[in-house]
Formats: C-alpha cells, sequence, structure tokens
C-alpha cells in the first residue's frame, strides 16, 4: 500500500511540475512563435496566392470579431483594381490541426487560390497536400458556394491518394472557410471599404 | 572525482559514440542527415535534452520508485524535448521546418532513455551531466560528420549554419544524387561504421 500511495505521489508530482513549465514557457514564446508563423508560413502563402497585389496584405492585417469568431484578415488589392482577401482556416488532420489560406475575391465570391501553410503531417504521404500544388488547384477559381467535401462524400475533391485524412482536413478547413466568409463578408466590406 | 569525470566526459566522444559504437538512436542520424546543418542542429537539441534530462534523474533517482521509473523518465525527457520544440519554433524557424517531426521524435530516442536507465539512474548528478555532455557532442559530431560526407557528395556542398553554403565544389562537379537520398544513409553510415571499426581495431 505504501509503495502504492508512493508512486502515485512522484508520478503526480512529476506530471503536475511539467505541466507548470510547460505552459509558463509556452506563454513565454507564444509571441515569439506567432511572429515566426507570420513571417514563414502565412506571408510566403499570401504572396503565392497575390503575386499581383500592388498593396502589402500583410502590413494592412486587421482583425474581425463577431460572436465566437476571431479571425486575422490579410486584405489585398491586385493590379486589375480588384479586391481580395486571404484568411486562414483549420481541419484535423492525421498529425494535429492543418492550416489553409483561402484567398477570395470580394467582388465575385470566387476562391482565387488556397495554399496549405502550417501542418505536422506525415513526411512523403500527408505532407504532399502542402508540395503537391495539383490538390490544393482543385479550389482555384471556384465559387465560394462550392461543395468542398471530398468526392467520397459526394463533394467535388479528389482525396490524395494514401493520405484520406489530410485531404479531409483540408476540406474541412475550406468548408470552414467558406461558413467563416458567408459570415463575415458585411464586416470585411465594412472594414475594407 | 575529477579523473572519473573526465572519463565520463570523454567516453562519449569515441570509445562510447553514440551512433556508431553504440549503434542507438539511427532514425534521426538516418533521417536528418542530408547537410551539415540539419546534423548539427538535431545534434544540439537532443545535447540539450540529454544533459537536462540525466541532471534531473540523477538528482531524482533516490526518490523515483523502481517499478515507475520508465514512465517517470519518459515524462522528463518529454518535458525537455517540448522546451526544445517551443524554443526553435520560437527563434530558428526555419530549421524546425527542416527537422520537423524528428524534434518531437526525439522522446523516444534511444540514446536519451539509454543514457538514463544506464547511467543517470546509477551515478550523481554531476557525473551524469558529464556523461550528457559527452554523449551529445559525440552524437552531434557524427551527425555533422555523417552529413558533410552525404552533403558534400550529394549536393556539392557543405552548409554549416544559416542556410549559405561555407563550401562549394566547382562547376565542373557532377552531385551524386543517391547520396542525399534514403539508401545513401545507410550506405554513408554503413561506411563511416566500417571506418570506425577499422581504426579501432587491436
Amino acid at each position: 500500500m505504501r509503495e502504492m500511495i508512493n508512486m502515485i505521489v512522484v508520478l503526480t508530482a512529476l506530471t503536475a511540475f511539467s505541466g507548470g513549465l510547460l505552459a509558463s514557457i509556452q506563454s513565454g514564446t507564444e509571441v515569439q512563435i506567432e511572429n515566426q508563423i507570420l513571417k514563414f508560413q502565412k506571408a510566403p502563402a499570401i504572396k503565392e496566392l497575390f503575386p499581383e497585389a500592388t498593396n502589402d496584405p500583410l502590413a494592412e492585417r486587421f482583425t474581425i470579431k463577431k460572436d465566437d469568431i476571431e479571425l486575422q484578415i490579410f486584405p489585398g488589392k491586385l493590379s486589375d483594381g480588384s479586391k481580395v482577401v486571404a484568411f486562414e482556416t483549420k481541419g484535423t488532420g492525421f498529425g494535429g490541426p492543418v492550416g489553409l489560406m483561402v484567398g477570395i475575391d470580394l467582388e465575385t465570391d470566387q476562391i482565387i487560390e488556397v495554399r496549405v501553410t502550417t501542418h505536422s503531417e506525415t513526411p512523403g504521404i500527408g505532407s504532399r497536400a502542402k508540395d503537391d500544388l495539383s490538390f490544393v488547384s482543385q479550389f482555384a477559381e471556384k465559387s465560394i458556394d462550392t461543395n468542398f467535401a471530398l468526392k467520397g462524400d459526394n463533394g467535388e475533391i479528389d482525396a490524395i491518394s494514401g493520405a484520406t485524412v489530410t485531404s479531409k482536413a483540408v476540406s474541412l478547413a475550406a468548408i470552414q472557410a467558406k461558413e467563416i466568409y458567408q459570415k463575415l463578408k458585411p464586416e470585411i466590406m465594412k472594414q475594407i471599404k | 572525482m575529477a579523473q572519473s569525470l573526465v572519463k565520463e566526459f570523454t567516453k562519449g566522444l569515441w570509445a562510447e559514440i553514440p551512433p556508431f559504437r553504440l549503434v542507438l538512436g539511427l532514425c534521426p542520424v538516418l533521417a536528418v542527415t542530408k547537410s551539415v546543418e540539419n546534423g548539427i542542429g538535431m545534434g544540439i537539441a537532443t545535447t540539450f535534452v540529454l544533459i537536462f534530462s540525466n541532471f534531473l534523474i540523477s538528482l531524482l533517482r533516490n526518490v523515483i520508485p523502481s517499478k515507475v521509473r520508465i514512465a517517470s523518465y519518459v515524462v522528463i525527457i518529454a518535458t525537455f524535448v517540448t522546451i526544445v520544440e517551443l524554443v526553435m519554433q520560437a527563434y530558428t524557424y526555419e530549421l524546425f521546418l527542416k527537422l520537423g517531426i524528428f524534434i518531437p521524435l526525439i522522446v523516444v530516442n534511444c540514446i536519451v532513455l539509454g543514457r538514463a536507465e544506464a547511467f543517470a539512474n546509477k551515478n550523481g548528478p554531476i557525473l551524469s551531466i558529464a556523461d550528457g555532455l559527452g554523449m551529445g557532442i559525440g552524437f552531434t559530431a557524427s551527425l555533422a560528420a555523417l552529413g558533410a560526407v552525404r552533403e558534400l557528395l550529394g549536393n556539392g556542398t557543405l552548409t554549416i549554419w544559416g542556410g549559405v553554403p561555407a563550401f562549394e565544389m566547382g562547376a565542373n562537379f557532377l552531385p551524386f544524387q543517391f547520396m542525399v537520398e534514403a539508401p545513401g544513409a545507410f550506405v554513408g553510415l554503413g561506411l563511416m561504421l566500417c571506418m570506425m571499426n577499422l581504426i579501432g581495431k587491436k
């Protein structure tokens, strides 16, 4: 009995201590990690979405809050004068959240392009969602009303063979982007003018 | 004391150098050594975890009940690995992207758990730090050496730090692509192991 109590006490103390230590380190590095993700993940993705942007979507970013949604919006102006926005949504993949940066034309409500940003999918399998552009190009130039579910779920998106879970994460992120966009469009238009 | 300290430190550098003599922790050794930079980054991350986990486990060796020691070691090791992961994300994001999944996988690296079980469990904190430091430096040096061979032959460059090649072969050099791919890692490691055994033969 004494031995069992001893084991429970030691393990509880160890895990509690490590939990506390990690929480404090995470809150200490949070801002810095956010900056790094902005610089190395979101910035290149936005650049690929809007190669012809005449403004700096990163510098002009703003945040919209409505109900319980908080969304960071990157507004862009293209060289032909059309106004576009990009924002990031997340779907749950094989190894955690998969971020998807979605670029939308505000006038036609069409998706311009999408890019996978942060992910921890298996290298060479799930990571193809990011590296192999033929998958994400399926979303390009589609109306936001499109059914972005996978073909197996009666949608219009072909999954990557061998990486169904990751494909589903991207598809869910796109569906979420659609919902958020339809809900927040009035607010976005108000902010951009 | 001082003599055994030096002994525990230096054994990790040659006599028991982890990937070659102990042949432990081969998964990151084979996977990340595409360049010297990746090898050094992975080595430093592992060294950090080794030193701190050895130190803490040796401090707690009389407190941790032996029946749950492995569980306790894993908690301690995982904590330090997560710290490394967060710090790398915050300050060396590009390297973090290159090493990717292999940083969290340090938790299951046999060297770290192996040193905890074989050394820190039985020795004092100072000796355990020396052991962890020696093993860590040995591991880093091995990864850097294997990375150098593979990068030089496979890519014609040597990248020590920061993503900029410190040395490049001339334009006439034809890269031996095979060496930076997965099979090249096995061949490179095998040849280096063979040379180590040849030199070490008495």
